[in-house]
């Protein structure tokens, strides 16, 4: 048993009830979370592509930001147990880009650049529920927070709006990614605590 | 592997905080009574475990401030958005119980065999260990020249000043304050650069063994200029602390 | 450009006393992609609150993960050619 630290308490800012997943505490900062160097791509080589439909589609940069786009304020959780609250992104929707593609497959696996991966249902991309964000607080996503362009998946922990997203890969099977292969949860709803494998 | 004559425990021991001393604004030396403390060697940390009353801990590393042979204590520098260090800088007193592992480390350290001549080149609480060595080398007895090339954000932040203020001999300290002065400073003024290490540093000719320590961006650039100036990337030693108040 | 928050293989001397048994930090990891040798304190360290992981200096690669699952800590030392 270890000893108390007298007065010792976790940094954590009130959550407004209800409002938070279990578990979670909210932080105004936006902690840069990483697991390998920063990639700095330039936006001429940039490319977003989806594979695994009936036929291979990518977008530059360009062709990216010519589709329509959204506005979006939502609240984001992180298996390390912060939560940010109301924050402000402009993406590309999955259904736009998935809406291009002619496939069946019933899982992704998403690719970033520096070789992090993270596995979903599409399901989960679909129905508004899931973006190709470029742009944070009304600027230019950073490439300490992912940018140019990141996924973004609210719903599910942070860990699965991958950074440096550079496309999808359409499988008939859920692959682990990145973080799954090391113990977390293939899914990732932050409603049901699903945080480890098994939860 | 030499000198491992001091193993650290693989398991969390309890200390207890003794006399805590401000060394400027943001921070704090703590001495910390460990019951069987092994003994440490120069360069070596701790990591520092703290228990809330809900059960919930949290995990920090520390470097030692104190030369072996000397009792343990860890110089703690308050991070504005940090969790451990506020309360080891403000809240922690005299008798309040916490965790220690270790010594730990065998790389990132410096006893008399290692020889030199050494430069140690310290960015903000990079300062820590560096100290331990030169308390080390006078706890020894040895006559290795030192150049430590101390970067800072100015004169209130310097740590340790009243003991740098007065080197032993063979020791000589260079500071650097980045961002200001006091009025009448005659030193660097700026942040270390390849054309302050060609000045400060050692001639790569006299074989000298290099400790670099602080942020991660200063270890990066002093460490390509010391390589630059012609160290073999054997000889200079790095620790990162990853991005501080620094 | 230097990211900020990277450490290196001396911030988790104690995690690898810990799953190893010993102190670790002097040990010369080898890359299984590059062949690239250093010591595991000169790697460099990420540890972004999931796991810690240990990268080749020269080429990236992921050479050791470590994370904790339910209080069991789970090791991957997959991408080393050998360490010791």
């Amino acid at each position: 048993m270890s000893p108390v630290s007298r007065g010792f308490r976790r940094k954590r800012e009130a959550a407004p009830a209800g409002r938070v997943p279990p578990g979670q505490y909210v932080t105004k900062d936006f902690p840069v979370l990483s697991a390998g160097p920063t990639p700095h791509t330039p936006l001429s080589t940039w490319t977003f592509s989806i594979d695994g439909g009936r036929e291979p589609m990518s977008w530059t940069w360009e062709e990216f930001r010519a589709l329509p786009a959204e506005t979006l304020t939502t609240d984001i959780h992180c298996v390390t147990r912060w939560s940010k609250l109301d924050t402000a992104w402009q993406g590309v929707s999955l259904d736009v880009l998935l809406g291009m593609v002619d496939y069946d497959a019933r899982y992704v696996l998403a690719f970033s650049d520096g070789g992090y991966t993270t596995n979903l249902p599409v399901a989960d991309l679909l129905g508004g529920k899931a973006w190709v964000a470029f742009d944070y607080e009304g600027a230019p996503l950073g490439a300490e927070h992912g940018g140019p362009a990141r996924l973004l998946v609210p719903h599910l922990y942070f860990w699965k709006s991958a950074k440096w997203v550079r496309g999808l890969q359409l499988r008939d099977t859920d692959v682990p990614g990145f973080w799954e292969n090391y113990g977390y949860n293939m899914y990732g709803d932050p409603w049901r605590e699903q945080r480890y494998a098994g939860d | 592997m030499a000198g491992t004559a001091v193993r650290g425990r693989l398991s969390w021991q309890t200390a207890t905080v003794g006399p805590v001393t401000d060394e400027t604004a943001k921070v704090r030396t703590l001495r910390l009574e460990v019951p069987d403390w092994p003994g440490h060697r120069a360069g070596q940390h701790v990591d520092i475990r703290l228990t809330a009353d809900d059960g919930y801990q949290a995990e920090r590393a520390y470097s030692i401030a104190s030369a072996p042979g000397e009792p343990l204590a860890i110089t703690v520098e308050r991070l504005d958005d940090g969790e451990v260090s506020p309360y080891l800088t403000e809240d922690a007193r005299t008798g309040d119980q916490l965790e220690v592992r270790g010594p730990i480390g065998g790389y990132f350290v410096w006893e008399e065999d290692s020889g030199g001549p050494l430069l140690l080149a310290a960015g903000g609480s990079g300062i820590v260990p560096l100290r331990a060595i030169v308390r080390e080398r006078s706890r020894a007895g040895s006559s290795v020249p030192v150049r430590l090339l101390y970067s800072s954000r100015s004169w209130e932040d310097v740590i340790y000043s009243s003991e740098f203020g007065l080197p032993p001999g063979g020791v000589e300290v260079i500071y650097t304050l980045t961002r200001s002065q006091p009025r009448m400073w005659q030193g660097y003024a700026r942040r270390v650069d390849n054309q302050m290490l060609a000045e400060v540093a050692w001639p790569a000719s006299e074989r000298p063994l290099a400790y670099v320590c602080g942020p991660t961006s200063f270890v990066e650039s002093v460490a390509a200029g010391l390589v630059k100036l012609g160290y073999p990337a054997g000889r200079v030693k790095t620790e990162r602390f990853g991005a501080t108040g620094s | 450009m230097v990211d900020e928050e990277t450490l290196d293989g001396n911030a988790i001397g104690g995690l690898l006393m810990e799953v190893f048994g010993t102190e670790m930090t002097t040990a010369v990891a080898t890359c299984g992609s590059c062949g690239a040798a250093r010591q595991v304190a000169e790697l460099p360290v990420y540890m972004p609150g999931l796991g810690t992981v240990a990268r080749c200096r020269s080429c990236q690669s992921v050479l050791m993960v470590f994370t904790q699952v339910h209080r069991v800590t789970c090791v991957d030392l997959m991408g080393l050619a050998s360490l010791g």
